[in-house]
């Protein structure tokens, strides 16, 4: 086990020196130099020299990479000319909202599609499984802003329960903070349980062929044991995929649902910084989600091995 | 049969739908076992004998049609609820499949798929059933029985796993051990080891057995009564001996024919039973063998020969030109 891991965590190095180089060129690669950026319009040629200079923007793409690569490694990720603020301090400080946002969401669409999994793959081909997989399809069709726009119609102006936007820190006050957060969620959770349904309804579909759950019936287990304990486990390869990479990409917030809630997310601070043309926090917080995103994908794999001895053993 | 009869399998038919049509997998067949007695059921690939255990056992798959009777010790299981059904399943009847490798869960340790059975049924305490496990695993011959519980199918060889399916199968001490091809998968050397594991355990704890199999060679010794199935029939029955000593369908002959024998000069071609078995899609009118068959006549080819008893009443077969020929022993 502990092998796997060292060798996972190798495995890791090339991947996020990747994301750096794929971080850094694109950004560099965006029309309109920095340095006219940052001095305006009434910019001279010898300010804009002087600046790029003072910034290393007069250096080769590949020197300019690598004092940025240098300058991460010992922490600093560099800091908004137009705030002042560094790329760390403006992440940890939107971190918070889109991670809490994510795990809501994911926590939610787990909650509404593993058991529906589960009895439609029991009860495959049945009324219930084609209703279901019918609205399942349905829901992934609908898009964010439509359904956000719903939920508050229904939730925040006809019956009142909950506020339509804005956002009140967790430490500040728990409950305001989770009576925001509901909506969003939710929004984010009905395009994600669908997803989550299908893929561990077909993997169930599947392992209930197997001679090992005929042998489990032949047993005399009960229905429930054989569909949680010798069903279920084998099933989640996928549906643990998927749930990383779900969760991979909420890291990086999601703009349409933090702007129509007025969360103040990192995909709020990526549109922002998309806006003002702030490329130091643009790359910076770009380089911080494809590094989280890299992450939890490393913690999924470890997963797999929780969940197959086969695979913790190196047998497949 | 003689003492009192364990399992009675009456007119059972499974038809099974398929886009070609309705395939008839299991066709009227008759079959009884006595308490301690062990069946024989033997037949090439695609007779019938999986669907047939499958369908005493009630796993046959969903879309899959079943009618007749299956009494066993006393009520017939095809009107049993689920809820009865599954207390029975595994306590008084067991099962060992065919393929080890797939048999067994890959995600759940030798000992909780051994546990679970025995709390399932005996309402045993942890500890209590993982002492139980320890002899059983004991029983079959695995070695070091306490460290395989804590360990995965995986890690484990093909004839181990095919002993912790057996210690699965025999945990509840069952009345009747249905083994659909319990060696096909393994090793030849392991082969001999399992069936002899199957025998012993068998009459240790007075268990009646249907041993399915395609190789004749493995029931000669190990059963008391052996059926020979072709395309979803029964097409001879008798007891053991007396099916060896006078085998009366041409299709039992040829079954033993095909094996491979041990006194044959290197390089001699097996005798296949040349032809292929009828599409049991199409319903033939005659008897199924006969387009196989060397001694057919042109009435096999027209009326369907029943299954019926002749010189002796234990001894049956479904065929109007029955063979004189005496078999050579086997084994």
């Amino acid at each position: 086990m502990l092998f796997f891991v060292a060798r996972r965590l190798l495995y890791l190095t090339p991947v996020l020196i990747a994301v750096s180089l794929l971080t850094f060129f694109i950004a560099s690669l965006l029309p309109g130099d920095l340095a006219y950026v940052i001095l305006g319009d009434q910019a001279t040629p010898e300010n804009v020299a002087a600046l790029r200079k003072d910034m290393g923007l007069d250096q080769p793409v590949w020197i300019r990479y690598f004092s940025w690569l240098g300058n991460i490694l010992q922490g600093d990720f560099g800091r908004s000319f137009r705030t002042g603020q560094t790329v760390l301090q403006a992440v940890t400080e939107r971190l918070p909202v889109s991670i809490e946002l994510m795990l809501l969401a994911e926590i939610i669409g787990l909650i509404i599609g593993v058991p529906l999994a589960i009895v439609c793959a029991a009860r495959s081909g049945s009324a219930f499984d084609r209703f279901v997989t019918g609205s399942a399809f349905a829901m992934l069709s609908v898009p964010a802003f439509l359904s956000a726009i719903l939920l508050i119609y229904l939730f925040a102006v006809e019956l009142r329960w909950l506020p339509a936007t804005g956002y009140i820190s967790f430490t500040e006050d728990p409950a305001a903070n989770l009576r925001f957060m509901v909506l969003p969620a939710l929004t984010l959770a009905l395009a994600e349980w669908p997803g989550i349904m299908r893929v561990l309804r077909s993997d169930m579909i599947a392992t209930l062929q197997e001679d090992y759950i005929a042998l489990a019936k032949a047993k005399g287990l009960k229905a429930s044991r054989i569909l949680f304990v010798h069903a279920l486990k084998p099933s989640s390869l996928t549906l643990v995929t998927i749930t990383g990479i779900n969760i991979g990409r909420l890291i990086g917030g999601t703009v349409i649902v933090e702007t129509i809630f007025a969360l103040p997310g990192i995909g709020r601070l990526l549109i922002g910084a998309i806006y003002t043309r702030d490329l130091i926090i643009l790359q910076g917080v770009v380089l911080l989600v494809g590094a989280g995103f890299v992450i939890v994908n490393f913690i999924v794999d470890l997963l797999y091995a929780v969940l197959d001895p086969r695979i913790r053993h190196g047998h497949a | 049969m003689t003492g009192n009869t364990l399992l009675s399998v009456e007119d059972v038919v499974v038809d099974l739908p398929t886009p070609r049509g309705n395939l008839r997998a299991v066709d009227r067949v008759n079959l009884t076992v006595g308490a301690g007695q062990t069946l024989g059921v033997v037949g090439e690939s695609g007779c019938g004998k999986t669907m047939l255990s499958r369908a005493i056992l009630q796993l046959l798959p969903k879309k899959a049609k079943l009618s007749g009777r299956v009494m066993f010790d006393g009520q017939d299981l095809l009107q049993l609820s689920p809820e009865k059904l599954r207390k029975l399943r595994g306590r008084s009847l067991a099962v060992v499949f065919q393929d080890p490798m797939t048999s067994l869960n890959p995600v759940l340790t030798i000992g909780t798929q051994l546990i679970e059975t025995l709390q399932e049924h005996l309402e045993l305490d942890d500890a209590t059933a993982t002492r139980r496990s320890i002899e059983l695993l004991a029983a079959v011959g695995i070695p070091a029985p306490e460290q395989r519980l804590a360990q995965y199918p995986h890690q484990l060889s093909g004839g181990m796993r095919q002993r912790v399916a057996i210690a699965i199968a025999l945990s509840c001490e069952p009345k009747l051990l249905i083994a659909d091809e319990p060696t096909t998968a393994l090793d030849v050397t392991i082969q001999a080891q399992i069936l002899d594991l199957l025998a012993r355990e068998q009459r240790r704890r007075h268990m009646a057995m249907i041993l399915i199999t395609h190789d004749l060679g493995v029931v000669a010794g190990r059963t008391d009564e052996v059926a020979v199935m072709y395309a979803g029939r029964v097409v001879e029955r008798a007891p053991t001996p007396a099916l060896f000593k006078k085998m009366r369908m041409p299709y039992t002959e040829a079954l033993l024919a095909a094996l491979p024998k041990l006194d044959a000069a290197p390089h001699t071609p097996l005798p296949a039973i040349s032809g292929r078995p009828p599409d049991p899609t199409r319903p033939m009118l005659g008897c199924s063998f006969s387009p196989r068959c060397r001694y057919a006549v042109a009435r096999c080819h027209t009326e369907k020969p029943a299954l019926e008893a002749a010189e002796t009443s234990e001894h049956q077969y479904a065929c109007f030109h029955p063979i004189e020929v005496h078999a050579e022993a086997v084994a």
